[in-house]
Formats: structure tokens, C-alpha cells, sequence
């Protein structure tokens, strides 16, 4: 790690030097911290507990990276981003990756130059109404307002979606989503859309869930993935990796709970021994160690642990897999092989 | 002397009470409420509002709930009734104070820093405090950064070195040329700071006694009243260098200031942020990356700099055109001039406009919550709001802050109305 | 006798540059220009540097580019295929019409409030005084949430108003309110002289122009006849004829019709509907900025010494005269300079819109552009560049005003 003097004291506590240029891997070893982009707070995805503890599914990405490559899961930096600032705050090399439910699309690949090294979460955006409203599709929200919640590419899916159907609405676009929230259960919106998962959790908070239905329309693909910068092949590999350990762990039965037995001997199944390392050197070729994916498992579970522990039926949420099943289980959620 | 009226009076009545509408209570509430029938109708008005008000807002805080541990739970304790969830505050003062990730155990460091605030500060508020305890407002910034960032103790210490070798350097050497006294300060302090910065050991962070706390964590009404004493103070000396730059008859120097005060006052602070959150990072060398609170300093402080040196202008241009001639009489050059005679006069009539400024741009902390930094309003419309224990209680939220907020600043402009009294020596 | 002579010519010696006044400011002017130069040779080369590592340009194409989305109060014809540099004209032009009102609002305000402060009714100087310091203490971004939360929770949902059971009715029938706003009946003229409305409209105001313009004739024929015969002849009647008859007539002839606002399907339809982030956003700006104004005005009638009143009685003139001839164009001088100035931070607080789901440029440009093309430097430059213009304006105007009314000193 390169240290500059510049602004005496000052530099001590607030100059961190870190290279956005070359080895993002090397200089995340050097800090011994991995600065990782979340969210503000999406219950769920990545919000600080009452505890002041970041935690959520995305969250578990950044510490999955972090174990894999520091070996300590704790050793992770969250950089609150907004929709705004989340961009700059990864080509300015201030975030190391985000792991922030953002959209995988071709124009921020191509444009913004960045990689999205997979897909964690396959989400669509969809719309929530009262039941009183008796709306049973999208397609009967002819004249509705309409409670956005803005940054994402939420606005556009809307304009394409009603613009295509011929119907007209009224946009009402809201930054956080508790004021989405409060604007909507005032009436002043007759809808509130943004991804169907947010949806669901953002019901889960309601006084009364039952009052509100989430429509069956989703509107668009919203693929979200943890997202590194262009240029970087080596440090993209160790996310994709390390994110991809999580589905290969879940695929291969491998949970926090077995780890400890699995990791300690070899076992029959090739598969389960290249991936903790005991057969091959996977971890070399990464530039990391080869216990890297044992730490990963046993820091935050695999996929599906994770999923139910955030999302699913362990949380307030109770989002069901859907789409995030694995793909055995008619799901889209894959690992590539590990070999 | 003629006596033979019937009946005279020889002793002097006494004076009979005044009637009873015209004193007491009585003659007060007919003068100063229902003098005339248009104040008679405002007062009723005004009454009438004030009871609307009361009754709305009394029921809500006297049936407060302050014990529970979700706003579900708020809803059964009250069933119904108009109430108020304070529960959110007494579960949650700490994060709204002191932001979600400041280490919990450290509480008294910035509070402390808070104490020590005040006697810092007290010398330059009250005129007539002895003028010794100056020094320790100047050593306060160095012990104020220790206890809130902690870490070694060597970075503030370093610090203060390279000031205090500055300041010598600027003694022995403005003897002979207030130039070579300026320059050779601040090589002397950048000298010591280079040296210093690199002998610090990398690792002497690690086990230091106060335990390093990063940037990144603080947060709540710590973050707004951090950022506002540290602008306010980093803009005085650029507030009154920009001042005398734009009153200069050098036209480079007073292009550059009035530029630089046009612009900065020309947009609002929020775009400036944006320029802290999205844009500054590519303007730093590519192999660093400064941390989000120092940017945002930096981008605060030119705000705040540019309006007081408004202010300061102000000042100088009030001064009778005497003042400056006298001192050109008395064969001072311009450093000694202004340190002599112009300033001290100028920044005492502008003194009540910097705190206006100070106060204005306290309450403009709060815009930070829009470029994803949690203080006091970031905390409340993020963690908080967006919990499932407490997504949904916004008036005692924002009460509260709304309450803080009214209670710093009510006090400084009050603290700022003594002294525009207390300045006021000319007779009117 | 003694011969003067020139004292020896010195020789330019380097040390003169510091210590010779005749140079020193040009060598201060070129060690500022040098560091000047360099400073922005640094950030100009850094930037270049990131941007080229980022694999990144600067470029203002985008604004060509169809923007996508909608935009909930526009001004012009805008709708999601047109182009980021309308939605940012659409932007400009919600930020010019809240600060516009908000300005209007908030000197109300500020003057009620100001004069109210010093009324010799003591409960009302207190409220005042109240109002004023709180919400001069309080950050205007806490207000702006504050109110517009209130907004939303106190009006009825415009599903309020359907059924048999309705909670909440139209005042009037004609005026709506519901938490997404305000509706009101809007004019229509069904034979219009014109084929497009707005060169009705213009044709109204013409009208009205004309009609003002024809009250100060009367009044200077009345000022006329009073100075020759010292009798004012009354003026109010011939007013009322001039404002009215014309205008009547000109509604009659284009037909003049309210569409009322009728609730249809989820919202009210017809009529004008004035948006809650607008309201909201307008309020809070006005009552906020009307207690920085009601100081103003406080301090500018405190300023005209005790002197002047009394003088103005010892004419004998009327209580309200005095203060429309000697204590108010007084006062002004004091209150306008500030004034402008608050209307300045008016339009700079609008930036606050966001917070409310306001389309003012802020949330356009330098938001839902920002957000979907990643032009940050780009759009923050830009969203700069025309805060920077309008209070360039608003300073010239203020400039203008300064010298107009300057105290001439002899």
C-alpha cells in the first residue's frame, strides 16, 4: 500500500490509499479491509440491525468475497450508496465492489464499464395495490398514480410498460422506501411498484399485510448481481467465484452445518473435494489460498441458507425461492463447474 | 381672608383607587388584547388556533408509549387511541445520536469532545474571560480529532508540531518581511508534517488506547454538529482571506476571490454535495481515494467560507475610510495594517453575521442525508424508517430532531443577540 | 549652490520583487496566476487520468438521447420519448414556477408576520415571535418532510370521495382536495376568438393591461381636477366600469365555461389540478423563508428613526398616510436588498425537491438523467451551470436596485 503524506494528521485517519488502477486483489490484501457498496437500507437485501450490524442477502456476497479473500468475514468496510452515487463510488475505486440489488443491464456494461460477474437474485418489477381498489392486473391501472421508487430502472419499465399498453398514469417518484411507503398506505398513491422482492418486504411492515396484494404482472427482468470495475479480470474472477461457492455449496449439499466435517477429511465426492480444496489448486488459481472456500461456507452458509436466513421463511419477509431455486429444482440459480 | 364659607374640605381626599378596568390584569388584557375591535377579533383567532393546536398535540404526548420494542407493539399498548410512539426514541437514541456504527463503549469520547467544546469556545463567545484560555482553544481541534477518531496519538501531535513550527517560523521571520515569514511558515510546517507523517509506524493505530474509529462511522446528531464546528472554524481563516482578497487592488487576486465567492454562492449547497459524492473522486490523484467525510468538508467549508466572507466584507467596508488612513499614516504596511488595526475592528462589527452563517449552515448539515451519509435526518429516513420495527413512525422522529435542531440553534442566536447588544457602542 | 541631483539610479535587483512596492503585487499576481495555473493543471490532469483508467469520457450526447420516463407536473409537451435535454428544460421550468409562487407567498407572509410582531396586541406579537423563531431554527429540509408528511396524512385519498358512503366531499362541488393535490376548476372558452387557447389567454391580459392602464389616466385626470378646484372628484365607480365592463363582455363573447374536476376512475379528472410535491414543496419554502422575511421587514420599519413619524404627524397627516409616504418607501431601502436575497436561497432551497418527488431540475437532470445514463460529471455541471445563471440574474437585478435607490450623498 502506497501511503501519502499530504495532509499530515489528517492523512492518517482519512487518506486511505488504494489503487484503482491495477490489483484490486493485491490492495484489498494490503488494507486487510474489503470496501464493499450497499444500499442505504433494504430490509432484506442490506440494512444495519438494530445493532448497527450490516445484514441482508447482498451483505452476504461482501462477506463471502471478504472471507474467501482475508479470511475473516467481519473484515468488510459497508460504503452506504445511493442510486447516484453508487456508480461513481465504484469507478472512483472508493468501493472495491457493489453489492447493491443493481440491474444488470447492457448499458452499464458497456457504457458505465462495468462487469457484473453473476446474478444473485433474479428479480422483476411489479406493482402493489389495496385489495379495496379490486385491480386484479396491471393492465386496469388506467388514470392510477403511481408511488416509484427512483434510481433504479424502475421509472423506465414503467413509461415502456403503460406506454405500450396504451394507458396513462401518473408517476409520483419517491427516494427512500419508507416515504414510498407512507405516501402509499396515505392513499396518495393508488400503487406502489419497484421490485417484486422489495414489495413483499416492504409488506412484511405493513399493519395489515392482508389488505394489500401484490399483482401478478411482473414487468420487467431484473436481474441483480454483485458488480466489480472493467479491467480488473483477476479480482472479477475471485467475486464470481466466490459468490459462485455459495449455488455450488447449496448444489452440492454442502451447509455451515456439515462444513466442519467436510472440510476436515476428503471425502468420496470429487466435486465437493476440489471445491474445499482438498483435491486440485482452485484457490491458487485465484490468487488465494486453498481453504478459501471453506471459509466462505462456513461465514455465511451456502445460497440457500443465506436466501431463507434474509428472504425466505426464517425472515420477516417470507419471500418464496421462485425463479432463485436452483436449477434441479426448476429454478434458474446454476454454478458453473468448479474444476 | 374670608372664612365664612359653610364648609370647606381641610384635609385632602385621598386618591381613590383607579377603577378596576384600568389596572391590574384587567387593564393589561384590555390594552394589550381587545384594545380595538380588529385586535379583539385577532386575538379571538389567535386563541382559537392555539386550542386546535393544543388539543391535537397534548392527547398525542401524554399518551405517549415509551416501552415497547416495535411500533406493532405501540398499536396494541395504545388500542386506538391517539398516541405517540416515543418507544423509537428510547430504543433508538443512540443511533440517532451518535450514529448506528460509532463503537458503543466510546460514547464518552464524544461527548467529552463536546464538554471540552464549550470551554473552547467560551474565550472567543465571551469577551471577558481571561485571554489565556485562548491556548487551549488552539490546542482544542488536535485533543477534539484524538478523542472522536482515536487511533495514535501521534497524528494530532504531529499536527500540532508542524503548527507550532509554522507559527515560529512565522515570529522569527516576519521580523524582516511579513512575505518571508508566511512562506517560510508554511514550509516549516509542511516539512514537519512530511518527516513526522512518515515516522509514525504504519501499525501504531492498532493497539493505541483510544481504538481507532473510521470516518465512515459516525453518524446521527454527532455527524451534524461535527460537520458544522469543523466547517465553520476551517472557513473563518478563508472567510477572511477571501474578504481581503476581493477588497484587494491586486486584479488576479480579487478576480480570483470574487469568482470563486460568486460562484460558491451562486449554487445551492446540495449541488456542491453531489460534486463531493459524485464528482470530486475523479479529481484526486488516481492511486488515492479520500474518504467521503473529509470531501464533503472540504466542499462545506468552501460553502460556508464564501458567505462569511461576505460578511466579513461587510465589516471592512463599514469601517470609517479613517481607520485605514490612519493606519497608512502611521507607516504600517498591509499585513501589519490588517493585523493592527483593520481586522480586529472589522471582525468585531461582523462577528453577529458570522454566527447568523454559522447557525444557517448547522441546519444545512442536514443535506448530507442526500448523498448517503447517515446523520441525524440520514439515520432517521434510512435505518430507522426502513426497520420493520419502526417503519411508520415519523412525527416523533422528526419531533425529536426538529426539537434538537430548534434547541442548538436557538441558543446560538440568542448567544448572538446578547452580542449584537453588547457590540452596540454607537448611540442612536 | 548646490546642484539636485537625481539620486542614483538603482539597479533591479532581485530582492526588490518582495520589498519594492512597485513590484510586489505583480509578483504576488504571478506566484497566485503560477498557483493557480498548476492547481488546475493537477485536478484537469487527475481527471484525465481516472477517467481514462475508468475507461471513461465526457460527453454531453446523452442529451439527445430519449429519456424514458415520465414526469408527473410538465410545463411543455413532454412525454417518455422525448429527450433528456426536455426533461431538463421541463425541470428548469418547475423549478422557475415553485420558486415564483414560493417567492410570492413567503414576502406575504414575511410581511404579515413582521408587522404582526410589533402590534401592540401582545398575544399575537408572541405567536409571531414564536412562528418566527421556530421555523428559523429549524433545518428547511426537516420542514419540508414535516409538511409534506401532513399533507399526506391530514387530506383524504381521493378514494375518500367515491361511494354512497363518501367521508370526505368537494367544497363547493368545484374545488377538490386530496392528498395528491388540489383541484380546481379550470376556464374554457367554448368560442374562443383564437384557435389556440393561449392566445385567448393573451387576449385577456391584453385586456387587463388595458384596463390598468386606464385607471391611471382616471387617476391623473383625478389628480388633475384636484389641483386646479382642491376637490378629488370620486374615482371608484369609473374604475369598477373600466376593470369590469370590458372584461365581461370579452367572457361573454368567448364563451366562457369552468371544467369542473368530477372523480373518474382513480383520480379526479378536468380541472387544474395543482400536485401535492408542489403544494408541499411551496408551503414549506414560503412559510420558511416568510420568517426570515418577517425579520427583514421587523428590522426595516425599526429602522426609520422615531423622528420621521413624529415629523410626519407634526404635518399633520393621516396614520395611514404616514406610513405610506414617509415610513414605508423608507423602510424599503433596508428590506428590498435582503428581500432579494431571500428569494435568492428561495430558489436555491427548491433543490430540496427531491425530497418530496418534485420534478424540478434537481430530480430530472440531476437525478432520474443522472441516475439512468451515469453522466455524473456531466449532469452536476450542468444542474451548476443554471443555478450559477439565475442568481447571476437575480444579483444584476438587485445591483440595479441598489443604485436606483442609493442615498445620493452630496
Amino acid at each position: 500500500m502506497k501511503k501519502s503524506v499530504i495532509f499530515g494528521a489528517a492523512t492518517v485517519a482519512c487518506l486511505s490509499a488504494g489503487a484503482a488502477a491495477a490489483g484490486t486483489l493485491d490492495d484489498v490484501k494490503a488494507r486487510g479491509k474489503l470496501n464493499c457498496g450497499v444500499t442505504t437500507g433494504v430490509v432484506g437485501f442490506s440494512a444495519p440491525n438494530a445493532e448497527g450490524v450490516w445484514e441482508g442477502f447482498d451483505v452476504d456476497v461482501c462477506r463471502a468475497v471478504a472471507a474467501a479473500v482475508l479470511g475473516d468475514s467481519t473484515a468488510v468496510e459497508f460504503v452506504p450508496t445511493t442510486p447516484k452515487t453508487r456508480f461513481t463510488a465504484l469507478s472512483a475505486g472508493e468501493i472495491d465492489m457493489l453489492s447493491r440489488v443493481t440491474t444488470w443491464t447492457l448499458s452499464r456494461d458497456a457504457d458505465l464499464k462495468f462487469t457484473f460477474v453473476g446474478v444473485n437474485y433474479y428479480d422483476g418489477q411489479g406493482f402493489m395495490v389495496p385489495k379495496e381498489l379490486g385491480v386484479s392486473s396491471a393492465k386496469e391501472l388506467d388514470g392510477a398514480t403511481v408511488c416509484i421508487q427512483t434510481g433504479t430502472t424502475t421509472e423506465l419499465n414503467l413509461a415502456d410498460f403503460f406506454r405500450s399498453n396504451n394507458i396513462s398514469y401518473e408517476p409520483v417518484p419517491i427516494e427512500t422506501v419508507a416515504e414510498a411507503q407512507q405516501q402509499y398506505l396515505a392513499g396518495s398513491c393508488d400503487v406502489f411498484t419497484t421490485d417484486a422482492s422489495q414489495l413483499a418486504s416492504t409488506r412484511a411492515t405493513f399493519e395489515t399485510p392482508g389488505d394489500h396484494t401484490i399483482l401478478g404482472d411482473i414487468i420487467s427482468k431484473e436481474p441483480l448481481g454483485p458488480t466489480v470495475r472493467h479491467g480488473d479480470d483477476e479480482w472479477a474472477d475471485v467475486v464470481r467465484w466466490s459468490y459462485n461457492t455459495l449455488v455450488a455449496a447449496e448444489e452440492l449439499g454442502i451447509t455451515s452445518a456439515n462444513i466442519a466435517t467436510l472440510a476436515g477429511e476428503k471425502t468420496d465426492n470429487p466435486e465437493i473435494n476440489r471445491l474445499l480444496g482438498h483435491e486440485g489448486s482452485m484457490g491458487e488459481m485465484l490468487g488465494l489460498d486453498a481453504d478459501w472456500a471453506v471459509r466462505i461456507i462456513s461465514a455465511v452458509g451456502n445460497y440457500g441458507e443465506s436466501f431463507e436466513r434474509h428472504l425466505g421463511g426464517q425472515s420477516a419477509i417470507g419471500l418464496a425461492r421462485g425463479l432463485n431455486a436452483l436449477w434441479t429444482e426448476g429454478g434458474l440459480q446454476y454454478s458453473p463447474p468448479v474444476r | 381672608m374670608n372664612t365664612d364659607i359653610a364648609f370647606v374640605q381641610t384635609e385632602t381626599i385621598p386618591p381613590s383607587p383607579p377603577p378596576s378596568s384600568a389596572i391590574g390584569p384587567s387593564k393589561w388584557i384590555k390594552d394589550n388584547l381587545f384594545s380595538s375591535i380588529p385586535n379583539t377579533i385577532l386575538t379571538i383567532v389567535t386563541i382559537w388556533l392555539i386550542y386546535t393546536v393544543l388539543m391535537q398535540v397534548v392527547p398525542w404526548v401524554a399518551n405517549g408509549v415509551w416501552t415497547t420494542s416495535s411500533l406493532t407493539e405501540c398499536r396494541e399498548v395504545l388500542q386506538g387511541k391517539t398516541g405517540a410512539c416515543f418507544s423509537v426514541l428510547s430504543e433508538r437514541w443512540n443511533q440517532i445520536l451518535y450514529g448506528f456504527k460509532y463503537p458503543v463503549d466510546s460514547y464518552w469520547r464524544p461527548n467529552l469532545a463536546l464538554v471540552l467544546l464549550a470551554f473552547a469556545a467560551a474565550p472567543v463567545m465571551f469577551f471577558d474571560l481571561p485571554r489565556k484560555m485562548l491556548i487551549f482553544t488552539a490546542l482544542y481541534p488536535f485533543i477534539a480529532f484524538w478523542l472522536i477518531w482515536g487511533g495514535t496519538i501521534l497524528g494530532p501531535l504531529v499536527a500540532l508540531l508542524g503548527f507550532v513550527a509554522g507559527g515560529y517560523t512565522f515570529k522569527t521571520l516576519s521580523m524582516k518581511s511579513f512575505a518571508a515569514g508566511f512562506f517560510g511558515a508554511i514550509a516549516a510546517a509542511f516539512a514537519i508534517w512530511i518527516i513526522g507523517g512518515a515516522l509514525i509506524p504504519e501499525t501504531a493505530s492498532e493497539n493505541a488506547w483510544l481504538s481507532p474509529v473510521p470516518s465512515r462511522d459516525l453518524g446521527g446528531f454527532m455527524l451534524n454538529l461535527m460537520l458544522g464546528v469543523t466547517c465553520v472554524s476551517l472557513s473563518l481563516p478563508l472567510g477572511v482571506a477571501l474578504a481581503l482578497g476581493r477588497q484587494s487592488n491586486m486584479p488576479l487576486i480579487k478576480g480570483i476571490s470574487v469568482v470563486f465567492i460568486e460562484f460558491v454562492r451562486g449554487v445551492p449547497l446540495i449541488t456542491l454535495l453531489f460534486v463531493a459524492s459524485v464528482m470530486l473522486a475523479y479529481f484526486f490523484p488516481p492511486d488515492s481515494t479520500v474518504d467521503l467525510f473529509l470531501r464533503v468538508v472540504i466542499m462545506i467549508t468552501m460553502f460556508s467560507a464564501a458567505y462569511i466572507a461576505e460578511v466579513i466584507r461587510g465589516g471592512l467596508a463599514a469601517l470609517p475610510k479613517g481607520q485605514y488612513e490612519a493606519a497608512d499614516s502611521l507607516g504600517l504596511d498591509y499585513p501589519q495594517a490588517m493585523r493592527l488595526i483593520i481586522l480586529p475592528q472589522a471582525l468585531k462589527i461582523s462577528i453577529p453575521g458570522i454566527v447568523n452563517v454559522a447557525v444557517g449552515l448547522f441546519k444545512d448539515t442536514t443535506l448530507v442525508s442526500v448523498i448517503s451519509m447517515f446523520d441525524l435526518v440520514g439515520m432517521i429516513r434510512g435505518p430507522i424508517l426502513a426497520s420493520t420495527e419502526w417503519n411508520g413512525v415519523y412525527w416523533e422522529l422528526l419531533g425529536f430532531a426538529a426539537l434538537l435542531f430548534f434547541i442548538v440553534c436557538y441558543g446560538i442566536s440568542q448567544y448572538s443577540q446578547w452580542l449584537e447588544r453588547r457590540l452596540a457602542t454607537d448611540h442612536r | 549652490m548646490s546642484t539636485l541631483t537625481d539620486p542614483p539610479k538603482e539597479s533591479f535587483r532581485l530582492s526588490m520583487l518582495i520589498y519594492d512596492t512597485r513590484y510586489r503585487s505583480l509578483t504576488f499576481q504571478v506566484i497566485a496566476a503560477l498557483v493557480l495555473a498548476l492547481s488546475f493543471w493537477f485536478l484537469g490532469n487527475n481527471l484525465i487520468q481516472n477517467l481514462r483508467a475508468a475507461g471513461l469520457n465526457i460527453s454531453y450526447s446523452f442529451l439527445g438521447d430519449t429519456s424514458g420516463y415520465d414526469i408527473n407536473q410538465v410545463l411543455i409537451d413532454y412525454d417518455s420519448q422525448s429527450t433528456h435535454l426536455r426533461a431538463a428544460i421541463v425541470g428548469v421550468l418547475n423549478t422557475l414556477l415553485v420558486a415564483f409562487f414560493a417567492c410570492l407567498t413567503a414576502t406575504v407572509f414575511g410581511v404579515i408576520a413582521g408587522v404582526l410582531r410589533l402590534s401592540n396586541n401582545w398575544l399575537v406579537a408572541k405567536v409571531m415571535s414564536v412562528y418566527v423563531e421556530i421555523f428559523r431554527n429549524i433545518p428547511v429540509l426537516i420542514w419540508i418532510i414535516i409538511i409534506f408528511t401532513i399533507m399526506t396524512a391530514v387530506l383524504p385519498g381521493p378514494r375518500a370521495f367515491r361511494g354512497d358512503n363518501a367521508t370526505s366531499s368537494m367544497v363547493l362541488d368545484l374545488f377538490a382536495f386530496t392528498n395528491r393535490g388540489i383541484y380546481i376548476p379550470s376556464p374554457q372558452f367554448e368560442s374562443g376568438l383564437f384557435a389556440s387557447a393561449g392566445l385567448n389567454w393573451l387576449l385577456v391580459i391584453a385586456f387587463l393591461i388595458g384596463s390598468w392602464f386606464a385607471t391611471r389616466r382616471v387617476a391623473a385626470w383625478a389628480t388633475a381636477k384636484q389641483e386646479k378646484t382642491g376637490e378629488r372628484p370620486s374615482t371608484l365607480f369609473i374604475n369598477l366600469a373600466i376593470w369590469f365592463v370590458p372584461f365581461v363582455l370579452l367572457m361573454l363573447i368567448m364563451g366562457l365555461t369552468w371544467d369542473v374536476p368530477a372523480l373518474k376512475g382513480f383520480n379526479f379528472q378536468g380541472g387544474i389540478k395543482v400536485g401535492g410535491p408542489l403544494i408541499a414543496l411551496w408551503f414549506a419554502l414560503s412559510i420558511y423563508t416568510g420568517a426570515f422575511i418577517a425579520e427583514n421587514v421587523r428590522a426595516g420599519i425599526q429602522a426609520i428613526s422615531k423622528g420621521q413619524t413624529e415629523a410626519a404627524s407634526a404635518l399633520g397627516l393621516r396614520q395611514s398616510r404616514v406610513m405610506n409616504l414617509v415610513v414605508l418607501p423608507q423602510a424599503l431601502r433596508v428590506i428590498i436588498p435582503p428581500l432579494i436575497s431571500q428569494y435568492l436561497n428561495i430558489t436555491k432551497n427548491s433543490s430540496l425537491a427531491i425530497a418530496v418527488g418534485y420534478a424540478d431540475i434537481t430530480a430530472t437532470l440531476g437525478g432520474i438523467t443522472l441516475n439512468q445514463t451515469g453522466r455524473a460529471i456531466e449532469c452536476v455541471l450542468l444542474l451548476m451551470l443554471f443555478y450559477l445563471t439565475i442568481s447571476l440574474l437575480i444579483s444584476v437585478v438587485m445591483n440595479f436596485y441598489n443604485n436606483a435607490v442609493k442615498l445620493r450623498e452630496r
